[in-house]
């Protein structure tokens, strides 16, 4: 009885979730032009990706700048989420967390004009940046996204507790040892995960990039805005499709590399 | 050391967050002009009366209002249940059924859009589907309506509705609902009596999680929500890109920060008052 509820309450979730990935998946493969009618088993729409020159050069630009913004971010994080967790209230934390907050929820036209602005009025100033383009995108982008790092790494440390890190003090561990030592491995893991997010982040956004890029600088999703309002073609389900493989790719290799570890290591304490 | 670790983030946020808020509010009092850049700085109030007196921007306003919350309320009824058969799973399913529900959500933004308006479309999936079971009145219009927004919104926002309602059902005491339904109480009323109260907290800000970015949404009513769908997002994009306003854009921005700072203010006020 209690098994069945279960199936049924999660069943319309996930079947929410899913039913637009199961189309996306099947029609990638349709040798149709058209979206909705099956005309056959064909891979030329992931031909045609791997043709769209266009399409081939933002992806990769979008992937450069993920990396670079996504690394920006989780350096400027891991310091904001450590002092949040660790520094406990020193004199303006209240502004601190506010101001690092803003970014989770402000609509991303807001954020974008607001950023654009900026640059405008430090290259009128200052003459920097010269020109806006890749530099702008990941400066902006990593301005919204390292507020998700702090977030995940102050979750991970307040988490951890400060029992080893005093325990380690205690035993005559100097600061930097135990911050090397102890510290550091703990936050490790949220590195790694506030690094994906931002990645992810960088890679999905859309209005913020609009804003303070310049012209020749277009990112994979300013390509996919405006063809798609041209109309929706196979070949981006294609494109899904192969995005959704590395990631199950991902998932699959990070529980393998699970299994394979030993259990023992730094973990959650009390 | 503390003050180095510190000021990094802090120069960042204030060069990258904090003026860039004020630059925005210097601009919406600036006046147009055919420069470049599009401005004129100066003190005119001018953009502000135009968004009072217009009822074009009022309505698009509205347009938002109703968009951020109705979307807000699909996000709760799809997002709650499945929180709470999760958390009411056992330990060891969990971690799959959370990736499950995070998964979509690698797939990229735009790319979850361009599902749902395959499925959408006069002649998409849902529309052939229908057809061919031959029922009356398909194909049916879907895309371009209010409703393909507010599943747009709800499908592209549901994990922050869904993780913060999680959080909270997953650390809640399993002895206290044992307890009501020791004492005789029913399923439903163990629920309303303990459960849900308990979750209240993860409700409030999956809400304002999902509300506050809803309301400013571009992408969504651009794409899936047709030609009328001008909420404030679309308006403010329009001033900026199209007609080349850019104090007027700000001045949106401006209003639209001081609509969702009130509800924040409140919110933060509330938390305080409980602590």
């Amino acid at each position: 009885m209690r098994r069945c509820n279960f199936f049924l309450t999660l069943l319309p979730g996930f079947a929410f979730l899913y039913l637009p990935i199961a189309f996306l998946l099947a029609f990638s493969f349709n040798d149709s032009r058209l979206v909705s009618v099956w005309t056959g088993f064909s891979f030329r729409w992931y031909v045609t990706l791997w043709h769209d020159a266009a399409l081939v050069e933002a992806a990769l630009f979008s992937l450069g700048i993920a990396a670079v913004s996504a690394t920006l971010a989780t350096i400027l994080g891991t310091a904001a989420g450590y002092a949040l967790a660790r520094f406990g209230r020193f004199p303006f934390c209240r502004g601190f967390a506010a101001l690092l907050a803003a970014p989770l929820v402000l609509p991303d036209v807001i954020t974008g004009i607001s950023l654009l602005l900026v640059f405008i009025a430090a290259q009128r100033l200052i003459g920097i940046p010269f020109e806006r383009g890749a530099g702008t995108i990941a400066i902006a982008h990593a301005s919204f996204s390292l507020a998700y790092v702090a977030v995940v790494v102050q979750a991970r440390l307040a988490d951890a507790g400060t029992e080893l890190e005093e325990a380690a003090a205690d035993l005559g561990a100097p600061p930097w040892v135990v911050f090397a030592r102890i510290t550091a491995p703990l936050m490790a893991p949220a590195l790694v995960s506030g690094w994906l997010l931002a990645f992810s982040l960088s890679l999905d956004d859309l209005v913020v990039a609009s804003f303070v890029s310049g012209p020749g600088a277009t990112t994979l999703p300013m390509v996919l805005f405006s063809s798609v309002k041209l109309g929706v073609t196979p070949e981006y389900f294609a494109l899904a499709t192969i995005v959704l493989a590395i990631v199950l790719l991902a998932l699959v290799g990070a529980w393998l590399a699970r299994l394979g570890r030993p259990v023992a290591g730094p973990g959650r304490v009390g | 050391m503390r003050a180095l670790v510190l000021l990094l983030p802090t120069i960042w946020l204030l060069a990258f967050v904090l003026v860039p808020l004020g630059i925005v509010l210097v601009i919406a009092f600036a006046t147009s002009t055919a420069e470049i850049p599009p401005f004129a700085l100066g003190f005119s109030g001018e953009n502000f009366r135009q968004l009072i007196a217009d009822d074009f921007y009022f309505f698009a306003f509205l347009r938002s209002l109703q968009l951020a919350g109705v979307s807000s309320v699909f996000c709760l009824l799809i997002g709650y249940p499945m929180a709470l058969a999760i958390a009411r799973s056992p330990v060891r399913w969990r971690g799959a059924l959370l990736t499950l529900v995070i998964l979509p959500f690698w797939i990229g933004f735009l790319l979850r859009i361009i599902a749902w308006i395959g499925l959408l479309k006069d002649d998409g999936w849902i529309n052939s589907f229908l057809g061919a079971l031959g029922v009356p009145g398909a194909p049916f219009r879907l895309l371009y309506t209010g409703f393909a927004m507010y599943l747009g919104v709800a499908y592209c926002y549901l994990p922050f509705m869904f993780l913060p309602i999680y959080a909270r059902l997953e650390k809640r005491d399993l002895a206290l609902e044992e307890a009501a339904a020791d004492l005789g109480a029913s399923p439903w009323r163990v629920f309303r009596a303990v459960t849900l109260p308990l979750s209240l907290p993860g409700v409030w800000a999956g809400f304002l999680l999902v509300f506050i970015p809803a309301l400013g949404e571009f992408v969504i009513p651009e794409l899936l929500g047709g030609p009328g769908a001008e909420t404030l997002g679309r308006v403010l994009w329009t001033e900026f890109f199209t007609n080349h306003d850019w104090p007027m854009a700000s001045a949106l921005a401006i209003f639209l920060l001081a609509v969702l700072l009130l509800p924040a203010a409140l919110w933060q006020w509330w938390q305080g008052r409980r602590a």
